[in-house]
């Protein structure tokens, strides 16, 4: 029996997995091969999707991007035997792109099959709870401050600080709730951990229960994201028949329910206290803060909220240890960032490395150039209230006060590449627009703000009084930095000023309006 | 383009048609959940493809809640719908990946082709054309979804052939 492997993933199903999958089992079953199909999370190399492999004695091998046409030739070849074809690319592992990549928090994803339970202790998995159920609540949360882990949903406040805020607050009843919103445009990566190794987010669930004295959990999913709904869903039943989840996990004194919830197309409801209100099945306004989550979250008890690659990036810390994982990155900025290259690119997906590499290396060693081959022009990080940079900032390190320093951010990790054909101008302007149509409502300064920042892009590329406009611009976006109460309204300046800063041509190019 | 379900194939009815005794059915087949208003809509919404302002009271009524409460939900959040949608749902992404790879040129085709607006289904109901701010397919747009399934690498030709092939979303084989 042979086993192939195509990957289930949502991405991956999008260009043809399925049909693929199902022209595989068509040709062994008219050939007479013995074929296992195992249907697993993506390596993240989306440039190759679907993405075959073929497991040999001497390791699995890869074939992509391939098409339900290529199938037969893919046998003819003798492609279960890891033969020579020209969509070949040899061992998985030792394709460059993923070789020379960082993989700690998707070790398991796209190799393993994600809902299958021995798979994934053959890969690791239980080592981290394993270890958490022999501390103390103190002692885990001092590890993983130790780590230096930063939250990788955007703000970056150490994880452990914050858990042990949850734990000090008084109270008998505490939450646990991850942020798997990933309302960011060109991100992907919540995704993928949850199609890929499901069972990961539910032992690291687990941990921050008992780190936080916690016993119920909730997952926050997009809508957006129905096969990640279906699949947590899935594992979080195994789970709880393994006795990962319930009364007594792992046999232990400890309880861990875990719930999925599903959110409903908005994307303040990322905001973590707008995903509480939405949890308690209001409309996702902004809560001000104080009181802080950690104090008075969800049904207004103590809350610990954390972003999906956050609680990945706990289990790398408890199951190899906190000094492993600080030895990874540079400055303030410690472990490996799941970067997840986007848009223009020629080869896009998943680079999980130590933080520090330049943004130039990035977009050249792994994003291989603008996939139209025109000069990049510029590259979106961070998500939509990140900043625009511009090739002359592409030396920048990948590393949060790197970033911060130069009116950017790293953000969860978005990597959006556009070539020389992008209109800077459409660009902030879609900035404000997405900020005017997304905002919650509570405060002026951006709901008003993003509205007449949208008119007034309209007016400076219009050429009209271009200059005065331009000063009422900036004025504005200083309004909304210092004015908004969250940063929804805080950051949408960022994209805006950095288009401002280096792009200004794009903004002037009507006629009449200056050069 | 004119939008039709293909006739060779046997397309079930996605949805039931709204009433107050299926409402109450949906809504007392869920467990018990704390902050329950969320998954009642959704619940609603996926039997009869959307929620009819009259379960605004009926919701209310059942969850303990204001009708005030029920209706504000209701209309803060996009995905929830107040009047059924068209036969073929065609979901384009806007957001800023899809963008950099020709996004803005297949939004475009999407509205001039099936001749209805970002938001709006085609008064014969046979079309509902949404945007949708990122799918998480940002590595391989243009991405849009048709009846529930994502499709990458979108361009107008291939959006037409969608449109006309569509059907509704699987789970993966
Ligand atoms: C407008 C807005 C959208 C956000 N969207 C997300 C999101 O989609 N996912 C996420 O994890 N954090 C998001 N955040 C950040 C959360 O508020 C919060 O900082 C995070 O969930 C904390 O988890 P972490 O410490 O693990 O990063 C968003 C913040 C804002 C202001
Ligand atoms: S900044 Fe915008 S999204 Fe945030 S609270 Fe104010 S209005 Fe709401
Ligand atoms: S921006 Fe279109 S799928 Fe992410």
């Amino acid at each position: 029996m042979t086993t192939v492997y195509v990957p289930r993933d949502s991405s991956a199903r999008s260009v043809g997995a399925d049909e693929v999958a199902a022209a595989i089992k068509q040709e062994a079953a008219r050939r007479s091969a013995a074929v296992e199909v195992v249907r697993n999370g993506s390596r993240g190399l989306m440039w190759l999707e679907p993405l075959v492999e073929v497991a040999t004695a001497q390791g699995r091998v890869a074939y992509g991007p391939v098409t339900p046409d290529d199938v037969a030739g893919l046998f003819g070849a003798g492609f279960l035997e890891g033969a020579v074809h020209e969509l070949g690319h040899g061992f998985t592992d030792r394709i460059p792109w993923l070789a020379e990549q960082d993989r700690l928090t998707f070790s398991r994803v796209g190799v393993v099959d994600p809902l299958s339970t021995p798979d994934y202790q053959t890969h690791g998995g239980l080592s981290a709870l394993e270890r958490a159920l022999t501390m103390t609540p103190r002692q885990i949360c001092d590890e993983v401050t130790e780590s230096g882990l930063r939250g990788r949903g955007g703000a970056g406040f150490p994880t452990g600080v914050k858990w042990r805020t949850v734990l000090d607050a008084p109270g008998t009843e505490k939450f646990v709730v991850c942020n798997a919103d990933e309302g960011d445009s060109g991100t992907f990566a919540d995704r993928m951990l949850m199609e890929g190794d499901p069972f990961m987010l539910i032992e690291a669930m687990v941990i921050a229960g008992i780190a936080v004295g916690a016993r119920e959990g909730m997952i926050y999913i997009r809508s957006e994201y129905p096969d990640a709904v279906a699949t947590m869903r899935a594992a979080i039943r195994t789970a709880y028949q393994a006795g990962w989840l319930g009364p007594r996990v792992l046999g232990s004194d400890h309880q861990f329910d875990l719930e999925i919830r599903v959110g409903a197309g908005a994307y303040i409801c990322g905001e973590e206290t707008a995903m509480l209100e939405s949890l308690e099945g209001k409309r996702g306004m902004v809560r001000a803060k104080p009181p802080l989550p950690a104090i008075e979250g969800l049904f207004g008890k103590p809350t610990a909220i954390n972003n999906v690659l956050s609680l990945a990036s706990v289990l790398v810390v408890l199951a190899r240890g906190s000094g492993f994982y600080r030895d990874f990155g540079v400055g303030r900025s410690r472990g490996t960032q799941v970067f997840q290259l986007a848009g223009n690119v020629a080869r896009g997906g998943i680079v999980e490395t130590a933080f520090g590499m330049t943004l130039g290396e990035m977009l050249e060693k792994f994003a291989g150039g603008s996939a139209s081959g025109r000069p990049i022009r510029a590259v979106q990080v961070g998500g939509p209230l990140g900043a625009y940079l511009a090739p002359a900032q592409f030396d920048l390190p990948l590393d949060y006060e790197a970033f911060a320093q130069v009116g950017a951010m790293v953000g969860h990790g978005g990597i959006v590449v556009f070539d020389d054909t992008v209109d800077m101008a459409a660009q902030a302007r879609f900035a404000m627009e997405f900020c005017a149509a997304e905002s919650c409502g509570k405060c002026t300064p951006c709901r008003v703000g993003a509205v007449r920042g949208v008119e007034l892009i309209d007016r400076i590329v219009a050429g009209e009084n271009a200059d005065a406009n331009v000063a009422l611009l900036e004025d504005l976006c200083e309004l909304m930095t210092d004015g908004s109460l969250c940063a929804m309204g805080g950051l949408t300046p960022l994209p805006v000023r950095s288009v401002l800063l280096h792009f200004s041509e794009d903004l002037h190019r009507s006629k009449g309006a200056r050069p | 383009m004119t939008v039709k379900p293909p006739a060779d194939r046997d397309l079930a009815p996605r949805y039931v048609p709204w009433s107050e005794e299926a409402a109450l059915a949906v809504m007392r087949a869920l467990p018990a959940l704390r902050g329950p208003l969320l998954p009642v809509l959704h619940a609603l919404q996926e039997s009869f493809g959307y929620v009819d302002p009259k379960a605004v009271a009926l919701v209310a009524h059942e969850l303990n809640l204001s009708r005030a409460d029920v209706h504000g939900v209701l209309t803060f959040y996009s995905d929830l719908r107040t009047s059924p949608p068209g036969e073929v749902r065609v979901q384009v992404c806007r957001g800023e990946a899809c963008q950099s790879v020709g996004g803005h040129a297949l939004a475009e085709h999407a509205v001039s082709s099936l001749s209805v607006g970002f938001g709006e289904t085609a008064a014969d109901g046979s079309v509902t054309l949404e945007e949708v701010f990122c799918l998480g397919n940002c590595a391989v747009g243009p991405t849009v979804r048709v009846n529930g399934r994502l499709h990458g690498r979108v361009h107008a030709a291939g959006l037409d052939r969608l449109i006309r092939d569509s059907t509704p979303s699987g789970e993966p084989a």
